[in-house]
C-alpha cells in the first residue's frame, strides 16, 4: 500500500518503514469511499510534494508521471495534509463517515 | 434525527466537550453530544499527562474510579545533542500525596471513563456521528447541526464546539480562520509495553509512582519541537512533535524522527525489549493567544483545542480544554437560569469568565513565545550542542586546569553564537517570557 522510507535519516539509522508501525493499528476502512482525494494536477505544488515525506502514515507517494497520489487506508486523521495544502486547495479532505477510519485503543 | 429540541448540542467527546456536556447536564439541562468516533477517545491522542486540578473542579472524586496510570513524582527536562543530554530533574516525595497533582493517563481509556460520567449525568450521546455543518436561522443565528446520519439534523438553543484542533465544522462555517502550518505542530507517538517491574526499576519508581521526561535539542534536527517519554503502569508513551512548516521544509519524516529519538543512546535503554502496540499522530495548536479565534457568536461557543487553548511551553492542553468546557457550560446554565437567549452579546459572559482564570492569564503571558521559538531555532540546535559540550569539558578530568576549562567553555559559546548573539538571545527570551 505505502512505500515511504526515510529520506535524510540520521546516519546510523536504517531506513524506517512506516507500514510496520501502521500494522499495529486498528482501522475500519470505508471501502471504496476514501475520505481524502487529491485533485487532478499536472505538476504537484511544493506543499503537495512535501506530503510525500510529511504524512505520518506515508499515504502520499510520487507516481512515475511525476504526480502525487494518495492511498489513505492507513490514514490516522491528523489533518496535516489538509492544513499544508489549504492555500493551494489540492487536497479534498473530509472526516471518514461516522465510526469509520482509525480506532485508537490507547491514543 | 431527533425531533425534540435541546438546551445545548455539544460537538465532540474529548475533554472539552465532555466537561461542557457534564457541567450542563448536572444542572438539569437537556444536552445532546455528538462524536464521530466509534467510542469517545477512539480518535484522540495525548502524551498524556492529566492535571488533577482542572478535572477536580468538574468531578471532585474522580480518583475513585478514573483510569489513572501513575502519579508523577519526577519531572525530567532534557536538553539533548546526538550523544548526550544535560538534564534538570526534579523528584520529590511531596508528590506522594493523598491527592496527587499530575497523573499519566491513556487517553482512549480516560475519554471512555469521562464519557461514562457524562452519560450518567443525563447527556444523550450519539457516537459514530460526524457533524457536517451548522444550521442557522434567517438572521444567521446558529440553531442546530447537520450530521452524516440519515435525516441527521438536531436543534438546540446553543451549540458548543469541542471538535478539537482539526475542527472542520467551525472552519467551514467561517467561525474561525484556517490553521497555519507555522503555528500548528504535528506529533507522532508510540505505545511501548513492558512489565511494570521493568519500568519501575528503569525509572527508579515504586508502586504507582511515575516519571516523565520532556526533551529538546538535536532530536528535532533544527526544527522547533520537543520530545516526550512518559511512564504508564505497563507501558511507556514516547513521542516527538515539530511545527508543520518546519517539517515541510526539512524533508524529514515524522516516523524517521521518532525512530532516531528512540535510538538515542540515552533513550534506547529505557525502551529495550519493549513491544510497540500502537502508532498515532495528531496535531497540536501552538499559536497561543495571538492565534486565538473568536470564541463565541450568536448561538455558538468554541472550547478546547478548536479555540487554540494550548500552552505549548508547559505542555498543557487537556486542562485548558476541560476548563474552557466547564466555563462554557456554566455560562449556558447561567443564561438559562436568567431566561436569557444565547445571543452573541449574552455569550460574551463566557469570555469574561475565562479572563478571570489561569487559561487566559497564561496564554496572554506567553503570547510572544510561539513566534519567538519559531524564529529562534538556535534554542533547538546550537544551544543544546553548546550546553552538552560545556558539560563534557567541565566534567572530564584530563589534566587541563579549571580556569582553562572555563575559558574554553566561554570561548565555545562565543564562537557558536557570537557575543552580541548571546546577549540578544537572552534579552529576547526575557522579553518574550515576561
Ligand atoms: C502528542 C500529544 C501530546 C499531548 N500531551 C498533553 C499532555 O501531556 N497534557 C495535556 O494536558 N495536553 C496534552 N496534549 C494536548 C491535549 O491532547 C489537547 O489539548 C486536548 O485533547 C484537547 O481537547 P479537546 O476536547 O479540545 O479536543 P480533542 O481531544 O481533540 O477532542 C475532539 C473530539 O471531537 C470529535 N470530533 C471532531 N470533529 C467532529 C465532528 N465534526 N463531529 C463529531 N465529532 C467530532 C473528535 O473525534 C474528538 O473526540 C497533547 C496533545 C498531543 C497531540
Ligand atoms: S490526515 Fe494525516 S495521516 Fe491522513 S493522509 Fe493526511 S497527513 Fe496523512
Amino acid at each position: 500500500m505505502m512505500n515511504t522510507t526515510e529520506v535524510g535519516a540520521a546516519p546510523k539509522a536504517p531506513p524506517v518503514k512506516v507500514e510496520e508501525r501502521l500494522f499495529q493499528n486498528r482501522y475500519l476502512v470505508d471501502a471504496g469511499r476514501p475520505h481524502i482525494k487529491i485533485k487532478p494536477h499536472a505538476e504537484p505544488s511544493k506543499a503537495l510534494m512535501a506530503l510525500t515525506h510529511l504524512c505520518p502514515a506515508g499515504c502520499y507517494s510520487l507516481n512515475d508521471k511525476g504526480q502525487v497520489e494518495a492511498v489513505v487506508d492507513g490514514c490516522v486523521e491528523c489533518g496535516t495534509c489538509r492544513v499544508l495544502t489549504a492555500k493551494t486547495g489540492e487536497v479534498e479532505w473530509n472526516y471518514p463517515r461516522g465510526g469509520f477510519g482509525v480506532l485508537f485503543k490507547f491514543g | 434525527m431527533i425531533e425534540e429540541k435541546f438546551d445545548a448540542i455539544v460537538v465532540g467527546a474529548g475533554p472539552s466537550g465532555n466537561a461542557a456536556a457534564y457541567t450542563m447536564a448536572k444542572e438539569g439541562l437537556k444536552v445532546l453530544q455528538l462524536e464521530r468516533g466509534e467510542y469517545p477517545g477512539s480518535k484522540n491522542v495525548q502524551g498524556a499527562i492529566l492535571y488533577a486540578d482542572a478535572l477536580e473542579k468538574i468531578i471532585p472524586d474522580f480518583r475513585e474510579d478514573a483510569p489513572l496510570e501513575r502519579h508523577v513524582i519526577e519531572q525530567r527536562l532534557w536538553t539533548m545533542d546526538d550523544t548526550s543530554y544535560v538534564g534538570m530533574h526534579y523528584r520529590s516525595d511531596d508528590f506522594n500525596e493523598e491527592r496527587p497533582n499530575r497523573y499519566t493517563i491513556i487517553r482512549a481509556q480516560f475519554d471512555k471513563w469521562f464519557s461514562g460520567k457524562v452519560r450518567e449525568a443525563g447527556v444523550v450521546l450519539l457516537c459514530e456521528t460526524t457533524v457536517t455543518e451548522l444550521l442557522r436561522d434567517t438572521q444567521g443565528r446558529v440553531i442546530g447541526v447537520r450530521t452524516d446520519r440519515e435525516g441527521g439534523t438536531a436543534f438546540a438553543d446553543v451549540v458548543i464546539l469541542g471538535e478539537g484542533v482539526n475542527g472542520l465544522v467551525g472552519q467551514r462555517s467561517g467561525l474561525r480562520p484556517e490553521l497555519k502550518p507555522e503555528t500548528v505542530a504535528l506529533a507522532v507517538k508510540e505505545m511501548h509495553f513492558l512489565p511494570r517491574e521493568v519500568i519501575e526499576s528503569r525509572f527508579n519508581l515504586k508502586g504507582n509512582e511515575g516519571a516523565v521526561i520532556e526533551a529538546m535539542g538535536t532530536i528535532t534536527d533544527g526544527m522547533t519541537g520537543t520530545g516526550f517519554i512518559y511512564t504508564n503502569q505497563e507501558s511507556i508513551s514516547i513521542g516527538i512533535g515539530c511545527i508543520v512548516s518546519d517539517f515541510a521544509e526539512s524533508g524529514r519524516t515524522p516516523y524517521g524522527l521518532l525512530e532516531a529519538f528512540k535510538r538515542h543512546p540515552s533513550v534506547r535503554p529505557l525502551l529495550e525489549g519493549s513491544e510497540c502496540k500502537e502508532y498515532a499522530a495528531h496535531l497540536i495548536p501552538e499559536g497561543g493567544y495571538n492565534a486565538m479565534p473568536e470564541l463565541f457568536g450568536d448561538g455558538w461557543i468554541v472550547v478546547g483545542d478548536a479555540g487554540q487553548f494550548v500552552n505549548a511551553v508547559h505542555r498543557e492542553g487537556s486542562n485548558l480544554a476541560m476548563t474552557t468546557g466547564r466555563v462554557a457550560g456554566e455560562t449556558v446554565v447561567w443564561l438559562k437560569r436568567r431566561r436569557e437567549v444565547a445571543s452573541k452579546a449574552n455569550l460574551a459572559e463566557y469570555q469574561r469568565r475565562l479572563e478571570a482564570t489561569f487559561v487566559m492569564k497564561d496564554l496572554k503571558k506567553y503570547r510572544r513565545i510561539p513566534d519567538f521559538l519559531h524564529r529562534n531555532k538556535q534554542f533547538f540546535g546550537v544551544y543544546p550542542k553548546l550546553l552538552s559540550a560545556a558539560a563534557q569539558t567541565w566534567f572530564r578530568v584530563d589534566g587541563v586546569d579549571k580556569r582553562a576549562k572555563e575559558k574554553q567553555i566561554f570561548q565555545s559559546f562565543r564562537e557558536g553564537r557570537t557575543l552580541p548573539g548571546l546577549i540578544g538571545d537572552a534579552l529576547k527570551l526575557a522579553r518574550s517570557w515576561r
